[in-house]
């Protein structure tokens, strides 16, 4: 049975004018999900209105039986009475709060201490307990964040890319610790992001947005077509060289740039600046494990 | 030469007293002009911002005029609370909480404007109301803000000439205050005294910008 349910539509105005975001969508108890797909296709906005900050123009939210937004019968509960753990793109720490008041205070007071001790210790967060947040990494200010977030026990929680603003190795260190969160502390879970590899480790399903619809939903290894022996890569064109049938064409993929040699015809309508699909077989490729750090 | 000090003393309590009782007054307006989506915060914002495009002796006139035994309002006041708020210090004070509002609240308003709005949304999200919010999050995110609002109605008091002449006469220890005795003694041609009347205000003015200066470079640092 799902546990969070919603049907939403909004008018939304974006850079390429105005769109209509209209999406279904379930989540069940304890379900990891993520949405996915270009900035503008209103990824945030959706989380936005489950958490009560932004309203739809019509549709329904309903947590269980609970409704939190129905435009036929005027109900919209508010941002503070919805349980929702929210972590937002910037952390929004306060800013003259400590690490352990940040995290304290959504709590109430009955449960504060032992409580705010837990997360601290579970997130690493011990000796940093009385540090101001302008004064701690990226890293450490995300898990303040996300400890703050799931401090008052939400029902349901909703990421809007955590892990954006920080370097890969400190993002694949904080997915295993999200990953470790979810299982310590189920909750359901949304989770906006534009990294695929972050949704395969985080999400055991995904939806798609473009233009304001869902456009495709499913495991992420179908989704994004892991299922084929093929690599698959998504990159940026950097440059492009002609060398007589061939073309060298220089691409950053995540963070690594590779040259790759295509036939001349093919590389025709390319041009620096194209975002681009690159697959190739799979078989046998040098595989090699990386030492980290 | 002797030289009264009594003008410099009522001064610095006028500009003391406006600045505390108007920090506190001040809030809730805040408060309710960072939320409100009314209309009427338009209106109340240009109300506000009255005292910064109107001559203070404009303002001191129409006090004077409601604050009077004659006026309605001048009449309640004395009989219902022994108020008398023309040609009295606790006139003074009144007309200077008005005059100093836009003072008071333009730095803490656009303050908490420039503030990321994710803050607000974070602890709304956390369960607490828009009250606690302003309190526990907003107002401690800005204390520079706060201490910029405090100082410019502090300094804007002790220049304040033409409310002041207004509302409050100009009663020998009661409410003559420095400006006005700087006025007096020139008509007399008492330079000396003048002088140094001035001179205590330019003092006083700059000792007070500097430190609120020191002090953000302070909060620059810390936070």
């Amino acid at each position: 049975m799902p546990s969070f349910s919603l049907s939403v539509r909004k008018r939304l105005q974006t850079a390429d004018g105005e769109r209509v975001l209209d999406i279904t969508m379930e989540v069940g108890a304890n379900e990891r999900v993520a949405l996915f797909g270009p900035s503008g296709a209103g990824k945030t906005t959706l989380l936005r209105m489950i958490a009560g900050l932004s309203t739809p123009d019509s549709g329904r939210i309903a947590f269980n039986n609970e409704v939190w937004f129905d435009s036929e019968t005027g109900i919209n509960v508010p941002s503070q009475n919805r349980g929702v753990g929210f972590v937002f793109q910037d952390y929004a720490l306060f800013p003259a709060m400590s690490v352990e008041k940040n995290i304290a205070y959504g709590l109430r007071k009955a449960q504060t201490s032992r409580r705010k001790d837990f997360l601290l210790e579970s997130f690493g967060l011990q000796e940093f307990r009385h540090r101001l947040p302008h004064t701690l990494s990226g890293g450490q200010r995300q898990r303040t964040a996300l400890a703050r977030a799931l401090a008052p026990n939400p029902r349901i929680l909703l990421l809007d890319e955590p892990l954006s603003a920080l370097d890969p190795l400190m993002r694949a260190s904080l997915q295993e610790e999200l990953d470790r969160t979810h299982r310590q502390m189920p909750v359901p879970t949304i989770l906006v992001s534009h990294d695929m590899a972050e949704i395969f480790r985080l999400s055991n399903r995904v939806f798609c947005l473009q233009s304001g619809a869902i456009v495709k939903s499913g495991p992420p290894r179908e989704v994004f077509g892991g299922s084929d022996d093929r690599l698959r890569f998504t990159g940026t064109v950097l440059s492009k060289s002609d060398q007589g049938v061939l073309c060298i064409l220089t691409v950053a993929v995540g963070a690594e740039v590779s040259s790759i040699a295509v036939l001349r015809d093919e590389a025709q309508n390319l041009s620096p600046g194209d975002r681009v699909g690159i697959s190739a077989k799979s078989f046998n490729p040098d595989v090699k494990k990386l030492e980290i750090g | 030469m002797s030289v009264d000090v009594i003008p410099l003393y009522l001064t610095f309590k006028l500009a003391c007293f406006s600045a505390l009782i108007l920090f506190f007054l001040a809030l809730p307006l805040i408060f309710w002009l960072y939320f409100t989506r009314s209309p009427l915060g338009y209106t109340v914002r240009a109300l506000v911002n009255l005292p910064l495009v109107l001559p203070p002796v404009v303002f001191g006139f129409y006090l004077l005029l409601f604050f009077s035994p004659a006026h309605p309002l001048g009449h309640f006041l004395q009989y219902a609370f022994h108020l008398r708020l023309v040609f009295s210090f606790e006139g003074l004070v009144v007309g200077s909480l008005l005059l100093n509002v836009p003072f008071m609240v333009n730095p803490i308003l656009s303050a908490l404007e420039a503030l990321p709005a994710s803050l607000c949304e974070a602890s709304l999200v956390l369960g607490k109301g828009r009250w606690t919010t302003f309190r526990r999050v907003l107002i401690p995110s800005i204390r520079p803000a706060l201490l910029t609002g405090c100082v410019l109605t502090f300094a804007h008091t002790i220049g304040e000439f033409g409310m002041v002449l207004m509302i409050g006469g100009k009663i020998p220890g009661v409410t003559r205050v420095a400006s006005i005795a700087v006025y007096d003694e020139v008509e007399s041609l008492n330079f000396g005294a003048a002088h140094l009347y001035c001179a205590a205000l330019v003092a006083a003015s700059f000792a007070v910008l500097l430190i609120l200066l020191l002090v953000n470079k302070r909060f620059a640092r810390t936070w």
